[in-house]
């Protein structure tokens, strides 16, 4: 441990918030927004998702009638690579279980999936990073609309890695045989990014 | 099977110089032995230890030039209640040994072998990672074509103001437009409102050279100028962005 002279921190959460704080995380109020490029802006009428093994399609679904799965709230603490975190974000979307149902997709053919998304964002996951009830397909925050901003009409939301991982303005998964990186897994950040083990870039622990 | 990666190491800088840049902005510089060395636009993480064993760590971008020398400048907005700003402006004097590691980050990143042109647009504090592009740029002599636009609240918040004057007097040195937004002095010569459209297109930050753009500043200035040049025409491929967020601090 190497201590830094005069710094006590004096200004640390109480023990409570430290408790849910992964480790080199600080609490913030805000919701700051974080992307690699501009603001992507689709309307719902031009926004379809799909579900593929590999490059073949397994279902797609409109706007309407990804608004007619089952849908699911759920509120959770979110992690930010480059340090926050915000408790208690309150979300709305289908849950990927959900998703994968309504393709009758009972058990995930591959171990790995890809998500691709409006402006040529991608991330890599483990399929097992998404079911039971781990992630969802997002498209309200706090019971409105979610911000294009913020990843609106629709974004992934895997709250337990960082959130680099819950990407913006999501179009596609894609079952995957291999763990390929995707943007930021390709440019020094971590495969999987678990925060509560510190995998932030390249090299971390696994 | 993928080859094990070395994890970027936790490294004992000590700090060599610090200047005031603005009242509210202070430039460290750290002598990192073993710093592998960076591309202009990369960041840093800075951790702080406390004896009890606390720990805070923030982000930094880098503003000195990018290359393979052992020191590197932070350039740190001071923000209120910033836990680790606040420490770096108040408590951290010459000598003290500080841990980093770095260089973080693979995309906002510009080397001078990167041959278009390019566009930078900062916005406050912004102007950081994108004066390491310029500083960069200078010490390559690149004679590509570079143009910055440059938004402050007021004069005295610009920050890198002589140097910015110097990089821009130089033979092929970078077309400097300032923007004023709240209060320009007498006599000011630069633009005197936000950035939009019509500023944009008037200072040449058009598509059709297919220039690189690095757009760097708070979340809202980020979402406007990046909106405008993705309406003018830029592919959204080519604009990268940084934004701080709304809590002001870089990166947070």
């Amino acid at each position: 441990m190497h201590v830094t002279r005069g710094f006590k921190g004096e200004r640390r959460p109480g023990m409570a918030d430290r408790a849910r704080l992964p480790p080199g995380q600080f609490l913030t109020p805000e919701f700051p927004v974080l992307t690699a490029g501009p603001t992507i802006h689709t309307p719902v009428d031009h926004w379809k998702l799909a579900l593929q093994n590999g490059g073949s399609l397994i279902a797609t679904w409109t706007w309407d009638q990804f608004e007619a799965l089952p849908q699911t709230e759920l509120q959770t603490d979110i992690h930010c690579v480059t340090k926050w975190s915000k408790f208690d974000t309150r979300w709305r979307g289908v849950t990927i279980d959900d998703i994968f149902r309504a393709a009758a997709v009972e058990v995930p053919p591959t171990s790995y999936l890809m998500a691709y998304c409006d402006g040529g964002y991608t991330t890599n996951l483990l399929v097992s990073d998404l079911i039971k009830g781990r992630a969802m397909i997002a498209t309200r925050f706090d019971d409105l609309p979610l911000l294009p901003s913020h990843g609106g009409p629709a974004r992934l939301l895997v709250p337990h890695l960082y959130f680099w991982k819950s990407a913006k303005w999501v179009r596609r998964l894609a079952f995957r045989n291999e763990d390929d990186p995707g943007f930021w897994e390709s440019r020094g950040y971590h495969r999987r990014g678990d925060p509560w083990r510190e995998q932030r870039y390249d090299g971390d622990p696994e | 099977m993928n080859a094990p990666v070395a994890s970027i190491p936790w490294l004992v800088a000590t700090v060599v110089a610090i200047r005031s840049e603005t009242a509210s902005v202070k430039t460290m510089t750290f002598d990192v032995p073993c710093w592998p060395g960076h591309l202009a636009g990369q960041h840093v993480d800075l951790r702080l230890t406390a004896e009890d064993g606390y720990v805070a760590q923030r982000s930094y971008s880098i503003a000195s030039a990018g290359g393979l020398g052992s020191r590197i400048d932070l350039t740190v907005d001071l923000v209120a209640d910033g836990e680790v700003s606040g420490f770096l402006h108040e408590e951290l004097t010459v000598g003290d040994r500080i841990e980093l590691r770095g260089p973080i980050g693979g995309y906002f990143v510009w080397s001078p072998r990167q041959d278009n042109g390019l566009l930078l647009v900062a916005g406050g504090a912004g102007i950081v990672p994108l004066m390491s592009i310029l500083r960069t740029r200078a010490s390559a002599k690149s004679k590509r074509p570079a143009r910055l636009l440059y938004s402050s609240r007021n004069a005295d918040r610009i920050i890198y103001g002589d140097e910015l004057d110097a990089l821009a007097a130089l033979p092929n040195g970078v077309v400097l437009t300032h923007t004023i937004t709240r209060g320009a002095p007498p006599g000011w010569r630069g633009e005197r409102s936000r950035i939009g459209r019509v500023m944009l297109t008037r200072r040449e930050f058009m598509p059709a050279d297919d220039p690189d753009v690095f757009v760097c500043g708070p979340t809202a200035f980020v979402e406007t100028v990046a909106g405008h040049l993705v309406a003018m025409g830029h592919a959204a491929s080519k604009v990268r962005t940084e934004r701080f967020g709304p809590t002001g601090e870089q990166q947070e």
